[in-house]
């Protein structure tokens, strides 16, 4: 489904990734750990289209496309969602408004009729009932006065309404309590499926816990360094990154 | 970096839509201003003794004052002998009259505009009159609203049927040695609306003008004078437009409001003039006073105004808050795109006791557009236990535009509780990007972001006109991204 091809991407003179590589198949769930600073939050917005990041190598294709060609609109009609770690407000918004308006561009990229607004409200409450949600966060503007919480809630609740193909959560894990990981946990296993690929940004093993992974890849210096299951993301835990960094400032040695 | 900042910045490749010029032969005036041609206008309006004597004071006084130079905008002298100061369609004559006494030309022209004057196409209930150049084509409605004693006519009309109630209100809300622009509009306004609404009435249509500048090298000169007598309530709502020109023209409108105890007047403005183009060549000077006076007890007085038009807009409707309780509120959207420049605002000064007052400014700059807001809150020693509220939120679309906020506060009774907020955000790549990676066009994305900043201020006009003015809004925007 995505396949991510000797990626290099800086940010104004700053290199950032460094020859990415990774394939990601439908009905996988990936997790991509590492530290802070190697890159893999940068990795989840080059996917997105950001444009604070340009691409100097490399391709990504997705279903055979090339996405690097594709405006980040684009991207989002043809299914790759991102939760953000940082969701952003819009003041004076309705999230319901935002949402249906977002899923009817995606809707009509596809070839669906656009859905009335009774007919989404039927999804919606659906969608806001298996995770848990407050009912009462759609009516408020988008992520406006949220908790950390919420706003990570929101976005899972964005991607079940939303549909993608592939969804890539950037720690959506992080400053979440023990329940509010719990839900979003729930909300991301409820999106498994066989159709669909999860790509997960983590700093920490804890939501594999409860999101098991198929593959687990650990990001240094801009570069993939080490694949693997779920075993890698524990030995991480116990260790930290630290070890990773050595081997890689070795083998960064050995290749100049 | 970030085609985010290109993409802000080209949002407003829109031409204007109401730039057409309506083909008719015009009646008027040479250029140039003295007291002949005061004289002249007053004239051919058949205007009452007192009325004309009123203009020659003013254009007296005029003569002694100087331009005011310290709005935050920036133009060339006007050169006041340029102007012409009358112009009305050829044959025009004043007075009430039926739809096929108009030249069909001027229907087309406000059916093209959207305001349609024939009675089957009208908008369902609003009453409208229609003021073109220097004169009052047609005011629709006006049998039904009579019935129940109201009273809505041109200004014209009003001097000649109801001169008393015109002589008694006229520049008592803003006299003509107010400012350097009233005293010039006293002396040479040509019309304008005029509206009574008698005791304990409430006025069951939305009343509103529709300004339309059409000849070239014309000033546009008019009153409005709206007066809610005990317990009334009317909503009234302009809107102005005017053809592409590659010269500024002069708008200075006067615009005078008087509440009674207990009545309630709502004045809605969507002020659409021609902006200029994108290299900031021509489009409409708009200097306006706009002033109401809350002089009864518990009496209202709420503004509410989209600016998008004008290539300066140059107002500040404010409130006299008189009557003990009275409230006044304004609500504003001011828009600059382009070279526009706007300095607008608002000033409430609190006289009675318990008096309220809110204002609420949306500020959206973009293209090289400058705004800003200037607002003025006084509470007199008498204002005992006054209240106010001022929120100012100025949005920026790309980086080369500005926004800045004036606001002058003087209290002088320790019971007053003033309390003000205000804000500047750049409209962020990152809630444009959000947006986009939800599967929404940039355009669709800076519409919806200035939609939720302006909402609470859009959401006070009139229902009738609350989707136009989305629109406009979204109009005058499109182009400054993507």
């Amino acid at each position: 489904m995505l396949e991510i091809r000797n990626l290099h991407a800086k940010a104004g003179d700053k290199s950032i990734l460094r020859g990415v590589n990774l394939k990601v198949c439908a009905g996988e769930v990936h997790a991509i750990m590492g530290p802070n600073g190697s890159g893999k939050s940068t990795l989840a917005q080059v996917i997105a289209g950001r444009d604070l990041y340009e691409v100097t190598e490399g391709e990504v294709l997705f279903e055979g496309k090339n996405l690097l060609e594709l405006s980040p609109e684009e991207r989002a009609r043809e299914g790759i969602f991102l939760a953000f770690q940082y969701p952003v407000e819009i003041p004076g918004v309705s999230n319901l408004y935002f949402l249906r308006t977002a899923l009817n561009a995606v809707r009509k990229h596809r070839g669906l009729e656009e859905l009335d607004v009774v007919d989404f409200m039927e999804l919606v409450k659906q969608r806001v009932k298996l995770l848990g949600m407050n009912e009462a966060l759609l009516e408020r503007p988008v992520n406006e006065g949220f908790s950390g919480g919420e706003k990570k809630r929101n976005e899972i609740l964005q991607m079940a309404v939303l549909e993608p193909r592939l969804a890539i959560l950037d720690e959506t894990d992080s400053g979440l309590d023990i329940d509010a990981l719990k839900a979003v946990a729930a909300g991301i296993n409820a999106m498994r499926s066989p159709e669909r690929a999860i790509v997960v940004v983590t700093h920490y093993q804890r939501l594999l816990e409860y999101v098991e992974p198929d593959f687990v890849h650990v990001m240094a210096e801009g570069r993939i360094v080490r694949s693997g299951d779920k075993e890698l993301a524990r030995e991480l835990e116990r260790q930290g990154y630290s070890w990773l960094e050595e081997e890689e400032a070795l083998a960064g040695e050995s290749r100049t | 970096m970030a085609t985010g900042i290109q993409e802000i910045q080209a949002w407003t490749e829109q031409e204007y839509k109401y730039g057409f010029e309506t083909p008719i032969e015009t009646e008027a005036l040479p250029p140039g201003l003295n007291e002949d041609v005061i004289r002249e206008i007053s004239r051919r309006k058949r205007e009452p003794e007192f009325l004309l004597e009123w203009r020659l004071k003013a254009y007296r006084h005029w003569l002694t004052m100087e331009e005011p130079r310290w709005a935050n905008v920036k133009y060339p002298p006007i050169d006041y002998q340029s102007i012409v100061y009358f112009a009305a369609p050829k044959g025009w004559k004043k007075g009430p009259k039926s739809l096929d006494e108009i030249d069909p030309e001027l229907l087309r022209t406000y059916q093209k505009l959207g305001i349609p004057l024939d009675e089957q196409e009208r908008l369902a209930g609003v009453a409208v009159d229609a003021v073109f150049d220097s004169v009052s084509v047609a005011t629709t409605l006006q049998e039904q609203l009579s019935k129940l004693g109201i009273i809505f006519c041109s200004f014209s009309e009003a001097a000649e049927k109801y001169p008393e109630l015109v002589e008694r209100y006229l520049g008592s809300v803003v006299p003509y040695t107010d400012n350097f622009f009233a005293a010039l509009n006293s002396a040479v306004f040509s019309d304008g609306s005029f509206c009574y609404v008698p005791k304990g009435v409430r006025c069951p249509v939305e009343l509103s003008t529709y300004f339309r500048i059409n000849a070239r090298n014309t000033g546009q000169f008019e009153r409005t004078l709206i007066i809610a007598d005990e317990g009334a309530y009317v909503s009234y709502l302009e809107g102005c437009t005017a053809p592409i020109r590659d010269s500024n023209q002069l708008h200075a409108a006067v615009v005078e409001l008087v509440a009674h105890d207990y009545a309630t007047i709502k004045y809605s403005t969507v002020q659409n003039w021609y902006p200029g183009d994108r290299q900031g060549r021509g489009g409409i000077y708009n200097f306006v006073t706009k002033r109401g006076k809350c002089l009864g007890k518990y009496s209202k007085i709420s503004w509410t105004q989209l600016e998008t038009g004008s290539a300066i807009t140059w107002k500040y409707p404010s409130c006299l808050l008189i009557g003990e309780g009275s409230v006044g509120e304004f609500y504003s959207v001011a828009v600059t795109n382009n070279y526009q420049q706007a300095d607008t605002g608002t000033k409430m000064i609190h006289i009675g006791r318990n008096t309220r007052s809110t204002i609420v400014s949306k500020g959206i700059s973009a293209g090289h557009g400058q705004n800003s807001y200037r607002g003025m809150v006084k509470i007199l020693k008498s204002a005992e236990g006054a209240r106010n509220f001022s929120q100012c939120d100025s949005m920026l679309l790309g980086n080369q535009c500005g926004a800045h906020t004036f606001p002058y506060l003087e209290v002088k009774n320790p019971t007053a509780r003033v309390e003000h907020e205000a804000s500047v955000s750049r409209i962020g790549e990152e809630q444009i990007f959000y947006c986009r990676q939800r599967g929404l066009s940039t355009e669709d994305a800076v519409s919806m972001i200035v939609s939720g900043f302006t909402r609470q201020v859009l959401q006070e006009l009139p229902m009738e006109f609350a989707v136009e003015a989305q629109r406009l809004l979204s109009v005058s925007l499109e182009g400054s991204v993507g």
